[in-house]
């Protein structure tokens, strides 16, 4: 079986790898290339905890082959803090206690991050639908709604 | 497995024509990695069709919407004609799965991937909307419905992809809604799905639509439910009997995600709620 | 063991909300969690499932797998350690059959290969004949004549000899004269319950990193509520000496119970063992719903008595519980925790634990309670409305307090249910109307609690901060509590305290993360061991005073000369102290070992408002608030956090999370798509309210609170759905044709 050399840029570093075709982007991303903030809960696109960006777009990077990455530009949890500069998202998750057991944690950062970008001042009701394909077992979602609409109330204020 | 990423039909037809193992079109991926991690489907080869110019782009012709194979729900939504004309047919596929899947999940894979419970195909099939298939002998158009032919089976031959879906001309008067009875309030597959398209002249309905998801091995175009409203302005006893009509048509099964008796109930139920709101979207579109 | 000084104590750390400790950790990927770690040369493994509910083993040929490109190694049952004994044996046997495959998905074989693919195409070479045969899922079926017996001569010798072979345990307790009881009740109501399975859906798969030498020397490091208990039973599973294996704890993903035992763990050892090199083993979703302990299943009867004016006069239950093909169904929890809440004077509670083709049962978050409850609270609700009484005033007429005889025997000490359920009645949700289509459910829960053997070192650095090491992974922020109370208890900052979750080999025995258990017991231990560190300061400050020990005191995080008489010094701090460590005797470590007794039972009041649409039998939760008995809130935003948890994890129970199993006795929905936790967009706001009634049994006064939140939420939830819909829901999950199909049957009735 032949492997794939693939070209991609990945927060922001061109990036190089060779992958079996049948890798996912999820698999080159914690296997090949030392990111595993990004997380495989199902491997079916269920849980969101393996998502990323591409192209600016929120997916999951289980239901994506390594091999699609070409010519791409790829975030994840791993680019959204700057240098020791965190995130207003994950300084409000902090503050908010928006985090239990932390394993869906940087799946949700991507989302939210994508969600805030697009939409600078989204309802409860628009955070909660955005954030439906991330499955958290240990919070109930309060306070993670709670921290993102903070987290929004600050990027409003400070822009 | 190989992976292929043509850059042109031509290109992807004759690669895939000549495979002589089991060939796997990829645009979104959003079913066909599930069955690729799960062992379902171990294809030797895997044509991935989004460098082919002009799948992911949405044109207007004739009046109505070419959609390049490979737009995701997303895409979708976000264009602001497409959404006018065909509202229920875009939030038939924004239904489908989360903001993740709607990055990537496109009509002709909901399509070809040919589950009876597929969102956006009964909103497609009601539309009249029709696909290009690229093939061996060149490209044909076919009617939605005639690509599923059962559970998992497509029309397709060998070599043949889809490479557009078109929305026909919306015209005045003409409004669509597409609803789907799931458990929880996303990421479910449905438990029944009801799409109607409708024309109205006025409020009386001149002409309607109706198919049903999830009751039957493949979408289920339901005419007595549409010679029900045909006529009426959509008065108590014209939904009732629509209703009716929707859930005498069903040939559902019982499995983990509902009852023939559940099924049958609710398909009736949104039937009727789908048509309302159909019919609101035709009269707004009228008194524009 | 006498509350400090809890009541009037002020505190100065203890119940503030810190960041925690791990957080940056884990908002920017870092956090190693169990798929995340890698080692050098190291292999993959995959295991081979069972597709069938019940067969024989005629055959299990690896050859052709052992000679598959890449495989390194390939083991069954016959590379574990024989003479297994009692929980030991049934672990063993559920982590890898022998002969006979007791439940689809149950392990056959695994394999380790260079790499995740060659490991799965090898697994396809192994070759299985299956002799398929009867199965059974169902518990009630399970304790029929005729039903397959799964493993025969299990029961104990509690169990009546009438009892089918599949009948493995029996429990009762009780108090006073339930007949006479139910004499002079107004009414009586009697009804069945059933709940399905649902599993603890933590988001991260088990996975684990194991080396084992042929020199019998380990390393495994994996995601476990206990890696001292993992260790041991890998070690006893190997064959090897407990101490030659180093268990390491990594971030874990989520347990609620479900990660108290070992699955991968013992299989990746053996592969190691026989590769000679590291062996990753990573689950993926559709094993960990097919191999991995859901929470049992249950059939119940319920009977009780109550008068006019709402008091119950007697409660009867009848609880049978099946755990899947081995003993351990929770059935004695579902009949202690029945009618706890509750002082009666006449109780009888029996239960059953039941065996059936499934898999081995795993602690779910108050193993065995939120059943008991859903039966007892629904029946208690019912009467309400018959007898037109207000549900809390009926719950505050009967509740248990201080001294109440609960039915398994012991009298309750200081409890808070009292406090729950006014602090419930005084909500405003309590009082907010309803609308159309909707329903408001109330119900209380109770929960043991539990301490268990712990170990905890706090050591100091020369420039006065604090290591502080603890045996209980980290399941929902604990670090920070006990960074918290490490403070507190040495009079010093939170961030002077770094907490560390030890390997095995650092530190003493602990029992699991479970039983509501970390904050308290490893809590307790932290003061104690910062006690014990004071201690040893005080008596370094002495020293250089030159005076007695008993002379000095600790306020404030400085010894002081502990009154005029004792001399006139001027306070040393912890950081001067420790400064100066090294030339007044050496490094200065404080700890405690022991098994605390005095975990103070939990109690908590829900109300649920829930609306129905009367045509399609879906529901939604529009309202919800938790108020439960913390004892003390350590750190408040997790106390929170617990209670909303557990009780999310009840609304999907209540709703919509089951295990299907087919007609051929395969699970029909092994994945997220189909088992239905609930959504982000599924939920409501969960308000909160912490009630602090100081546990006695803990210096704080602190009360575990993890497993309460989940014991309320099915009954309040069927409450509410039953009062929204007009028709009592028995049987859960209340999913909407089973709502649709109730009420076409209330219609059919009164039609």
């Amino acid at each position: 079986m032949s492997m794939i050399h693939v070209r991609t840029t990945i927060n922001g570093d061109a990036t190089e790898f060779v992958c079996d075709p049948r890798e996912t982007m999820l698999d080159v991303l914690r296997d090949r290339l030392a990111l595993t903030g990004a997380k495989e809960g199902c491997g079916t696109g269920d849980c969101g905890a393996c998502s990323i960006t591409l192209d600016g777009q929120v997916v999951c990077s289980c239901l994506m082959l390594a091999a699609e990455a070409e010519g791409t530009e790829i975030r994840t949890v791993e680019g959204i803090a700057e240098g020791e500069q965190l995130h207003v998202l994950q300084r409000k998750f902090l503050e908010h206690a928006a985090l239990q057991c932390g394993i869906c944690t940087p799946g949700i950062l991507v989302a939210s991050k994508a969600l805030l970008d697009e939409n600078p001042d989204p309802t409860e009701t628009e955070i909660r639908y955005w954030l439906a394909g991330n499955l958290c077992r240990c919070t109930g979602y309060d306070k993670i709604i709670r921290a993102v609409t903070d987290a929004a109330a600050e990027i409003r204020e400070t822009q | 497995m190989e992976y292929f990423a043509p850059a042109t039909v031509g290109e992807a037809v004759a690669r895939a024509e000549t495979e002589p193992g089991l060939v796997r079109f990829l645009a979104g991926g959003t079913d066909v990695l599930v069955q690729l991690r799960s062992g379902f489907v171990e294809p030797d080869l895997v044509v991935d069709i989004k460098r082919i110019p002009g799948m992911r782009a949405i044109t207007a012709e004739n009046g109505g919407w070419r959609i390049g194979a490979a737009v995701s729900g997303a895409e979708l939504c976000r264009h602001s004609g497409v959404c006018a004309d065909w509202p229920g047919v875009v939030e038939a596929l924004e239904l489908i799965g989360s903001t993740q899947i709607q990055g990537r999940a496109t009509l002709v894979g909901n399509l070809c991937n040919a589950s009876p419970a597929a969102d956006s195909v009964p909103a497609m099939i009601a539309a009249q909307a029709m696909v290009a298939v690229a093939g061996p002998e060149g490209t044909r158009d076919v009617p939605v419905a005639g690509i599923p032919t059962g559970p998992g089976q497509t029309s397709l031959g060998s070599g043949e992809f889809i490479t557009s879906v078109f929305l026909p001309a919306r015209g005045d008067g003409g409004g669509d809604a597409y609803l789907r009875f799931i458990p929880r309030t996303e990421m479910d597959i449905a438990v029944v799905g009801c799409a109607v398209s409708l024309r109205v002249d006025g409020e009386t309905v001149v002409d309607a639509r109706i198919c049903l998801g999830a009751v039957a091995p493949t979408a289920l175009v339901v005419d007595d439910a549409a010679r029900a409203i045909v006529g009426t302005r959509l008065d108590e006893a014209a939904l009732s009997d629509l209703g009716a009509a929707c859930s005498a048509a069903c040939r559902p099964i019982d499995d983990k995600r509902g009852t023939v008796a559940f099924r049958t109930r609710v398909a009736g139920v949104l039937g009727r709620r789908a048509a309302a709101i159909a019919h609101d979207r035709a009269r707004a579109r009228t008194s524009e | 063991m006498a509350l400090d000084d809890a009541a009037t104590r002020e505190f100065k750390v203890v119940g503030t909300r810190p960041v925690r400790p791990d957080g940056v950790d884990k908002v920017t990927g870092r956090a190693r969690f169990g798929a995340d770690a890698y080692a050098p040369g190291m292999l993959h493994g995959a295991i081979l499932r069972s597709p069938h509910a019940h067969a024989r083993i005629l055959r299990l040929d690896t050859a052709a797998a052992k000679a598959a490109p890449g495989v390194k190694a390939v083991v069954t049952r016959k590379d574990f350690a024989e003479g297994q004994t009692g929980e030991n044996w049934n672990v063993l046997e559920n982590i890898m059959a022998d002969g006979k495959v007791l439940y689809d998905g149950h392990a056959v074989a695994a394999v380790a290969a260079t790499s995740v693919f060659a490991a799965r195409d090898a697994l396809k070479r192994i070759v299985v004949d299956y002799e398929i045969l009867p199965h059974v899922t169902d518990v009630d079926e399970a304790m029929t004549a005729g039903a397959p017996v799964i493993r025969g001569g299990t029961a104990d010798n509690s169990v009546p000899d009438s009892m089918h072979p599949n009948v493995v345990r029996f429990h009762e307790n009780g108090h006073g004269d339930v007949a006479a009881g139910f004499a002079e009740a107004d009414l009586v109501l009697e009804e069945s319950f059933r709940t399905e399975a649902t599993h603890q859906g933590y988001i991260e798969p088990h996975a684990c990193l194991a080396q084992l030498g042929p020199d019998g020397k380990g390393e495994l490091w994996c995601c476990t509520q206990g890696h001292f208990v993992a260790a041991k039973t890998c070690a006893s599973l190997l064959g090897i000496d407990a101490s030659q294996l180093r268990v390491t704890a990594s971030e874990i993903g989520g347990g609620f119970g479900g990660k108290t035992t070992v699955f991968i763990e013992p299989v990746a050892l053996a592969l190691s063992r026989k590769a000679n090199r590291p062996v990753k083993i990573v689950m993926d979703r559709t094993e960990v719903f097919r191999a991995t302990g859901p929470t049992s299943s249950a059939s119940m009867d319920v009977k009780i008595g109550m008068t006019r004016d709402g008091r119950i006069t007697a409660g009867e239950g009848s609880f049978r519980l099946q755990g899947g093909a081995f003993p351990g169904a929770p059935m004695e929890f579902t009949a202690m925790c029945a009618f706890a809440p509750y002082n009666l004077d006449n109780i009888r509670a029996s239960a059953w634990d039941v065996m059936c083709n499934r898999p081995k049962q795993a602690a779910y978050r108050a193993p065995g309670s939120p059943m008991a409850a859903f039966a007892v609270e629904s029946v208690i609700d019912e009467l309400c409305n018959r007898l037109g009484l207000d549900p809390i005033e009926v719950r505050l007429k009967n509740a248990s307090r201080e001294g109440t005889r609960a039915a398994f025997g012991p009298r309750f000490q200081r409890i808070g249910l009292v406090e729950t359920l006014e602090a419930a009645q005084a909500h405003p949700h309590y009082t907010a109307p309803l609308g159309p289509n909707q329903g408001r459910g109330v119900s209380c829960g109770f929960w043991f609690n539990h301490a268990g053997e712990t170990a905890v070192s706090l050591a100091l650095a020369e420039d006065g901060t604090v290591s502080l090491s603890v045996g209980t992974p980290d399941i929902g922020g604990s670090r920070a509590s006990m960074c918290q109370m490490a403070a507190e208890a040495l009079g010093i900052s939170y961030d002077k305290v770094r907490t560390t979750v030890a390997d095995t080999a650092t530190l003493g025995y602990n029992d699991v993360s479970h039983g509501s258990r970390v904050t308290y017991a490893s809590g307790l231990a932290t003061i104690r061991a910062a006690e014990d560190t004071i201690e040893k300061l005080c008596a370094r400050a002495a020293a250089q005073w030159g005076i007695d020990r008993e002379a000095v005191v600790w306020e404030d995080g400085c010894a002081r000369p502990s009154g005029p008489n004792a001399g006139d010094f001027e306070p040393l701090s912890l950081a001067k102290i420790a400064s100066r460590m090294g030339r007044t005797g050496g490094p200065i470590v404080g700890h405690y070992e022991a098994t605390p007794e005095g975990a103070g039972v939990s109690f908590a009041t829900h109300l649920v408002d829930a609306a129905v649409d009367p045509e399609t039998g879906a529901t939604k939760v529009i309202r919800y608030t938790v108020v439960q008995d913390a004892g003390k809130a350590i750190h408040p935003s997790y106390v929170e956090g617990q209670y909303q948890g557990g009780a999310a994890q009840g609304i999907g129970w209540a709703l919509n999370e089951e295990y299907v199993y087919g007609e051929d006795g395969r699970l029909q929905n092994p994945g997220f798509l189909d088992y239905r936790i609930p959504v982000a967009s599924d939920l409501p706001m969960i308000d909160t309210v912490i009630v602090e009634v100081p546990n006695p049994g803990h210096p704080y006064g602190v009360r575990g609170v993890g497993e309460t939140s989940i014991c309320p939420p099915l009954a309040a939830i069927a409450n509410a759905v039953s009062n929204a819909a007009g028709v009592r829901l028995r049987e859960l999950p209340m999913s909407p044709p089973r709502i649709l199909a109730a009420l076409d049957a209330a219609q059919t009735d009164s039609g």
